[in-house]
């Protein structure tokens, strides 16, 4: 497995990524209603961790968020999680569809 | 195979950058809903649709198109689609709505600017000038493009002088309210929805309509801009006992719609979740967003009786077939 620890630099734009507030509780998991089991907080520990290909294996997953805040309005730590996820699409459209 | 995640986001974002629209319509389609209405164009305070009502038929029949195409050997020609695309407008082929169902998207507008009337609220309208706000590029992260898209909003709002606008619907009201400012700095127009204004202007009914409907607010309402109240309020006093569902106001749960440009199928297994709490509550239920609306109407199936919340307004508030 690669770890690229400049990763996360290379995916956020602004001080508005802030996945690293992230205490990896599980209440988005299990209030999401699209039963994303891996977002947000694995998808963003990938992130953090500069765990590059374990990020772009899941750009499906990534797309499928309905960005509907539910997670957001559950989390305990504040968490901008549908900025984020919006984030990473920003980057995988650039990075990798080349758009 | 499934549609290909990258192509559809090009196709979609290619028609925002060159037409303006991800799906455009024409301009006589998109404002033809206010023919008669004999609304003054621009001015300081406007409706502004931002084309979502209008654009929901032509939406449902490409989703039907692309149900097709998802999972089967077509989705792999959607590379060449859009290249296609990029010089003719091949939505226009693929997207070919009913008459009756545009008809229907239309008189929701139609009942708002009757509500708006009946509030006293004056104000104008852009016509085939209006544009789209963007908001699915924005999700999808095509902050780039999105952005010189809403600068494109934000002059012609200028080059009318408007100050006020009044929206109809979630999605554009959070573009224009929250999301718009943080892209354009100058930006310093004052954005309210028709539900927000409505229930300002403390309205009587003009009839009681006495029965029980389920509400589903819209995520985006609901989290992002604090719609909350104000359509209980304008419903209670309406007659109307609401009924709320499992996971309901600000926990509402979301309608699947947000995914049906990629995966149609993910979109519709979400609707079907929450008709399920939906028809629990109620056999009558009320949306006010056109994305669910269309997306909880597909699923119920004729199990819930669905109607856009701007109808059961209409009916208590208005006088029958009043147009001022």
């Amino acid at each position: 497995m690669l770890v690229n620890p400049d990763f996360v630099d290379e995916v956020k734009r602004s001080e508005e990524f802030n996945a690293s507030a992230c205490m990896n509780c599980g209440v988005c998991t299990a209030v999401c209603p699209m039963g994303i089991e891996l977002l947000p907080r694995k998808l963003f520990r990938y992130v953090l961790l500069g765990i590059k290909d374990r990020v772009l294996e899941n750009v499906e997953t990534i797309y499928s968020c309905l960005l509907c805040r539910m997670c957001e309005a559950n989390c305990p730590a504040k968490v901008r999680i549908a900025e984020n996820v919006r984030t990473l699409r920003y980057y995988i459209n650039k990075k990798v569809f080349k758009l | 195979m499934p549609l290909p995640t990258g192509e559809t986001i090009g196709i979609l974002t290619d028609n925002l950058r060159i037409r303006n629209s991800v799906l455009p319509i024409s301009a006589k389609k998109a404002a033809g809903w206010a023919k008669s209405l004999d609304l003054p164009k621009g001015g300081e305070t406007i409706l502004y649709t931002g084309l979502m009502y209008q654009l929901i038929p032509y939406i449902a029949a490409m989703s039907k198109a692309q149900e097709k195409i998802e999972d089967s050997w077509l989705a792999g020609f959607i590379k060449i689609g859009r290249y296609l695309n990029k010089a003719i407008n091949i939505s226009a082929f693929m997207a070919v709505p009913s008459k009756n169902m545009r008809a229907a998207y239309n008189q929701i507008l139609v009942d708002i600017v009757r509500l708006l009337r009946r509030a006293g609220v004056g104000f104008g309208y852009l016509y085939g000038e209006e544009l789209y706000s963007g908001a699915l590029v924005y999700d999808l992260g095509m902050d780039d493009v999105f952005e010189a898209h809403a600068r494109k909003v934000y002059h012609l709002f200028k080059k009318y002088g408007v100050k006020k606008v009044i929206t109809v619907d979630p999605h554009s009201t959070n573009m224009l309210k929250s999301v718009y400012p943080s892209f354009i700095k100058e930006y310093d127009l004052e954005v309210k929805s028709y539900l927000e204004v409505l229930a300002e202007r403390n309205l009587e009914p003009e009839n009681k309509l006495g029965m029980e409907v389920v509400i589903h607010d819209s995520c985006v309402y609901a989290r992002a801009e604090g719609v909350l109240s104000e359509p209980r309020t304008l419903l209670a006093k309406a007659g109307i006992i609401v009924k709320e569902p499992a996971d309901a106001g600000k926990f509402t749960f979301c309608c699947g719609g947000p995914a049906e440009s990629l995966f149609p199928k993910k979109a519709a297994a979400n609707a079907g979740k929450r008709v399920e709490q939906i028809k629990k509550a109620a056999k009558n239920g009320v949306t006010m967003c056109p994305v669910c609306f269309v997306n909880l109407q597909k699923a119920a199936g004729g199990e819930v009786f669905l109607k856009d919340i701007s109808s059961y307004l209409a009916e208590a508030y208005c006088a029958k077939n009043s147009i001022v």
